[in-house]
């Protein structure tokens, strides 16, 4: 069964439609990459996917669920975890920390006014492990808002790995990041991918990166559908070099 | 590091506290205003729960402050005249008006969670002021005094010895603090700072945002209220400038002078804040406008507080 299923979703602003109609399906194991010209809807898509927003008409199916209504901490407690365009973390925070948060959140810890030394132990563990896989063990008490932006952006990827999510959302991962950076998060992803089987959407403007990457590609252009297929498929595809390059005179 | 030199300011903290009344007089301070400054520094550090650490600015504290008051005064005099039962009262009632309260503006951020908090509050004063027959209006709640704790055997007299009613105050004080030290430390404690640095993120790593924001704003206002009974007894009298909007915004006023960041600079703003108060109110009528112009001082080159320069001396 497929793990995401979206179903001719839609959104409005007003008399703008900023997504008309899509559909995708994703295999658990996949990853996905979601890529288009500027405009294209592919952030709005997120948002509605994520539940940072609210779809004008269509569903969204996780898991054999609908969770179009769900708000997005409750989409969280079922398994998606979602990274943004602009870094989302606690700046004011160490590393550690930040790491630590989403952790306890998962574990259903999250009301909790104590913790027992077994459970303390083993989340400090746990937090241990992440920092070693994203690369930030060096710098686990340093506050996250003083670090570069490729470890920032590989903090708030290993906070939403945290909560051992079964879809896992990146939007632009690599935005604004040098080719050091580029390299080393994309490793990262791939890692992620092919060791631990985790299924994957991203949105990716860096082509090199969605074709090293990606299982399959899904192409939005206006808002609408345009193509999907392999990286290969897409890259032969008249229709796609159109929408990216403009008519052919 | 840092480990050691928090642990060496929470038992300079506690040593100072513990033997203020030993050496208040000889530096021109008298016991009351210890214990005044212990109850106001509760109720700064109680909003400061809310505003330092989970990000969120009520302007309505005072009500609740004022409930706690209100109630362990209307207790002692009209119902039973013992001292545990009426703060007991006081501190329920006001929780209670928080819990109810707190879904109707939970939702709500910035400037808007504000002027709410400051709308629910005037209606509490309001009540305070017209209510005559019960809360005696403007002239307050006057002829009832605090009564001495009972223990079977012993008795400790807080009503006639003062150092006994500045112990008395010291361990709630110190019980409240430890309290939310230890939730602060917990679990529950790093969502409250999740949402204080990045609400967004908060919300998309699985956390309630709002309900989280409820429960802070009830624990707050619990504390607070523990603090206003306090106040009740400390004065044996109540009125209604207790719960009026300025008030709340003195408890603001304290917690940002002593740095909101640290848990430590809420007591260092009242302390500061009540000290100047009792200084300079017997020299001027406008004392407020010192007080006024030391706090624009220290936000304008100091925007972490008292304590904020301390620790960035620190840290150099």
């Amino acid at each position: 069964m497929s793990l995401l299923r979206v179903e001719k979703i839609a959104r409005h602003f007003g008399s703008l439609v900023a997504v008309k109609d899509v559909s995708m399906t994703v295999e658990p194991g996949e990853l996905r990459a979601v890529i288009g010209p500027n405009g294209a809807g592919k952030t709005t898509f997120f948002n509605l996917i994520s539940g940072f927003l609210q779809p004008t008409s269509g569903r969204v199916i996780f898991d054999g669920a609908d969770i179009t209504g769900l708000l997005p901490a409750r989409r969280v407690w079922r398994g998606i975890a979602r990274t943004f365009q602009i870094t989302e973390v606690f700046p004011e925070l160490s590393v550690r920390e930040n790491l630590r948060i989403p952790v306890e959140v998962a574990s259903g810890f999250r009301l909790r006014p104590w913790l027992s030394r077994a459970a303390d132990a083993e989340i400090r563990a746990y937090v241990a492990e992440l920092l070693e896989k994203g690369g930030l063990a060096a710098k686990a008490d340093r506050m996250v808002g003083e670090l570069s932006h490729g470890d920032q952006r590989a903090t708030e990827i290993m906070m939403a790995l945290a909560l051992k999510p079964r879809l896992l959302l990146l939007d632009e991962p690599t935005a604004g990041m040098g080719d050091q950076e580029t390299y080393a998060i994309t490793q990262l992803i791939r890692a992620l991918h092919k060791d631990s089987k985790l299924t994957i959407v991203l949105i990716e403007h860096d082509m090199r990166v969605v074709f090293h990457l990606a299982d399959r590609i899904t192409v939005l252009d206006q808002g609408s559908f345009l193509a999907e297929g392999t990286p290969q498929e897409i890259a032969a595809n008249e229709q796609v070099q159109t929408a990216y390059l403009g008519k052919a005179a | 590091m840092p480990q050691i030199d928090k642990r060496v300011g929470d038992a300079v903290v506690w040593l100072l506290l513990v033997t203020a009344p030993l050496w208040l007089t000889y530096v021109g301070g008298y016991i009351e205003l210890g214990s005044r400054v212990l109850i106001y520094a509760l109720a700064a550090m109680a909003l400061n729960f809310l505003l330092g650490f989970t990000g969120v600015l009520s302007f309505g504290h005072a009500a609740y402050f004022g409930l706690g008051a209100y109630g362990t005064a209307l207790t002692i005099k009209y119902l039973y005249p013992s001292t545990p039962l009426a703060m007991l009262v006081g501190v329920v009632a006001a929780t209670v008006a928080a819990a109810i309260i707190g879904p109707m503006i939970v939702r709500l951020r910035g400037v808007y969670f504000a002027m709410c908090t400051i709308a629910f509050g005037q209606v509490f004063y309001f009540i305070a002021f017209q209510w005559s027959s019960v809360t005696g209006g403007d002239d307050g709640v006057s002829a009832w005094h605090r009564m001495p704790l009972g223990f079977g055997l012993a008795t400790i007299d807080i009503l006639k010895d003062n150092k006994a009613f500045y112990y008395f105050a010291l361990a709630l004080f110190a019980v409240c603090a430890a309290a939310m030290a230890f939730l602060l430390r917990s679990p529950f404690g790093r969502t409250l700072l999740a949402i204080r640095e990045n609400e967004r993120r908060a919300r998309f790593l699985g956390i309630p945002v709002d309900r989280h924001i409820w429960a802070s704003w009830v624990i707050s206002c619990f504390f607070v209220a523990v603090a206003g009974a306090l106040y009740a007894l400390l004065n044996n009298f109540v009125d209604p400038r207790a719960l009026r909007w300025d008030q709340s915004g003195n408890f603001v006023i304290m917690a940002v002078l002593g740095g909101m960041r640290s848990f430590w600079g809420p007591l260092i703003g009242a302390a500061i804040f009540i000290v100047l108060q009792d200084y300079l109110s017997s020299e001027t009528q406008n004392w407020m406008s010192f007080i006024g112009l030391f706090f624009v001082l220290v936000v304008l080159f100091f925007p972490r507080g008292v304590l904020g320069i301390v620790r960035r001396k620190a840290a150099s």
